[in-house]
């Protein structure tokens, strides 16, 4: 036998365990869903291919248009949240005492599971809750507000959590890309007497750039996504005004067990994640954002 | 020169100031509920923040009302044979890549990496349809397989056993040394930081998950403590203490796993941007 033959023997067998797991548990289920879209897919009775059906049933369902609106509305925490934590990163960049406990406290929220969040945050919007008592007290409203349970507010609320869960975690990816700065070049501007803004936006901000980028791509992909806070607080209430697509495509497929049906929600998901990411590719690309990334 | 003293001065209060508040408004939500978990239902809503009356019955009350100690053990299952299956595969299954030259190496690459990208929810159907076939619906084996091998963790071990010196292996080989030996005796010790740092992402990836036991899961004497806490949280709902002294229950060891290993787990956090 051939060396070439049996180190490739070996290899295979040293992967089979692993990749067995994942053609089983990863691969056959994301091919698998790709032909599900164009069934009507039944748990008790008979599966039959309709071929477009589920798509064009999906353009005229209402609550789908709500659920793609408010997604994509959603995507704005984006943004907010990438520049926060840019900010907050200079910030815990700085070298001071004790700088280590505040970036451990700011990073509290991201290990901490989203279930346990939503409760907390669940209760501190209470009627009866910590910020309704407090606003109270001060004499600014006389009547307790209902953050979640009003249409108007629900959405904020649930944009708020997710922006404050998301905000340690991006910030010690901006830190890091900070820390990559060379000193050289800080030294460099401060004796040229280049003031601190200037030092940002000509020095600091180029260097960010692959990590803005990443930053970017991973927020959008899991603001469109989001589910968990949904799911625990508002269940995509009240009046469907914080129904987002993927609790409309979980419920379709987990409460109503139409398979196809949430499949076809699904793949309109990946079309518009696709979509922002491309966009967010490109605009990397154009910004040189992608020099040191790959 | 005093006057620029001065100003670094304030610069520097001002940024304590800064950091104060933002360490409030991040750590504060938790520092409250666990001092709603010591008060009584009467002043469960008030604003201090130091109870005059401190009392245990919140978490005596959680554990009558559900079996607590159940729920972590299933938690623990979980969590634990999750990581042992994560890392025993994916530590296998990283050596070739990173280490021998054989057929179809680029394919299977290209294909882990293409899988990353696209979110696991894509795949939730069928992997339940799987589940149901092989007769594992509501059962703690059918939450651990799916998701247990990571390609994230194939990916990350392999870069370290890429940092393992070649001259050590090459050594070895000449030595007639197997390759099972090999990697039992240099490659797995060279590879053990990265270990830790999947162990880690593992431990709070699992210990967090609540959507797919839901889905698996029928009974729910069967669940993990963060679907319990959903469970219970939608059905207790004016069980407010007993559902923060859960809260505090579920989020203390995570905690506690995070401060121990905080330094390994950031670097490979930051690390992943260049990676």
């Amino acid at each position: 036998m051939k060396v070439k033959t049996r180190q490739t023997i070996k290899a295979y067998m040293f992967m089979a365990p692993a990749l067995f797991m994942i053609v089983v548990f990863v691969l056959v289920p994301i091919i698998g869903s790709l032909p599900l879209m164009f069934y009507d897919y039944s748990v008790l009775g008979k599966t039959k291919f309709i071929g477009m059906d589920n798509f064009k049933r999906a353009f005229s369902d209402p609550e789908f248009r709500i659920s793609i609106i408010n997604s994509i509305l959603f995507v704005a925490v984006v943004p907010v949240l990438q520049i926060l934590s840019i900010l907050l990163a200079l910030l815990v960049n700085r070298k001071l005492k004790g700088i280590s406990i505040f970036r451990t406290l700011i990073y509290i929220p991201v290990i901490t599971s989203m279930v346990a969040v939503s409760i907390i945050w669940g209760f501190l919007f209470d009627p009866s809750g910590l910020i309704n008592t407090a606003l109270q007290d001060m004499g600014l409203i006389s009547n307790p507000l209902g953050f979640l349970s009003s249409g108007k507010t629900a959405m904020i609320c649930i944009m708020f959590i997710t922006i404050w869960q998301g905000l340690g975690y991006y910030m010690m990816l901006y830190l890091a890309g900070l820390q990559s700065v060379p000193k050289e070049l800080e030294e460099a501007a401060i004796v040229d007497g280049v003031n601190k803004l200037q030092g940002f936006i000509k020095i600091k901000l180029p260097l960010l750039k692959p990590y803005i980028w990443f930053c970017t791509l991973n927020s959008v992909i899991s603001a469109v996504g989001v589910f968990d806070v949904v799911y625990v607080l508002t269940k995509g209430g009240p009046y469907n005004a914080t129904l987002v697509i993927n609790y409309y495509s979980y419920t379709k497929a987990f409460t109503d067990f139409e398979f196809g049906y949430s499949a076809a929600i699904g793949a309109v998901q990946a079309v518009i994640t696709s979509v922002l990411s491309i966009f967010v590719f490109l605009y990397g690309k154009k910004g040189g954002g992608m020099t040191y990334s790959d | 020169m005093i006057k620029k003293i001065k100003r670094k001065n304030r610069s520097t209060i001002l940024a304590y100031l800064g950091l104060i508040l933002i360490s409030l408004i991040c750590a504060g939500p938790f520092l409250w509920m666990l001092s709603t978990s010591f008060k009584t239902g009467q002043n469960i809503y008030s604003l201090e923040f130091f109870t005059a009356h401190p009392t245990l019955n919140n978490y005596l009350g959680v554990f009558k009302f559900l079996s607590v100690p159940r729920y972590i053990w299933n938690t623990l299952v979980i969590t634990l044979s999750s990581i042992a299956i994560d890392v025993v595969f994916s530590a296998l299954c990283a050596y070739p890549l990173a280490c021998m030259e054989f057929k179809g190496k680029k394919i299977i690459m290209g294909i882990l990496i293409s899988t990353m990208i696209i979110p696991a929810a894509a795949g939730m159907i069928i992997n339940y349809l799987i589940i149901s076939n092989v007769h594992l619906l509501n059962s703690l084996v059918g939450v651990i397989l799916p998701g247990s091998v990571k390609v994230f963790s194939i990916i990350l071990l392999r870069q370290s056993y890429l940092g393992v010196p070649k001259e050590l292996i090459e050594a070895a080989r000449i030595d007639g040394a197997k390759e099972t030996r090999i990697w039992r005796q240099i490659m797995v010790p060279g590879i053990m930081p990265s270990v830790s740092t999947v162990v880690i992402f593992d431990f709070i990836s699992r210990w967090n998950e609540f959507l797919w036991p839901v889905i698996v899961l029928q009974d729910p004497k069967k669940y993990p403590l963060a679907t319990a806490l959903s469970y219970l949280n939608g059905s207790f709902n004016y069980k407010f203490g007993y559902i923060a002294a859960g809260t505090v229950i579920s989020i203390v060891p995570i905690v506690l796993v995070f401060l121990l290993c905080q330094k390994n787990y950031i670097e490979a956090i930051s690390g992943a941007v260049k990676g």
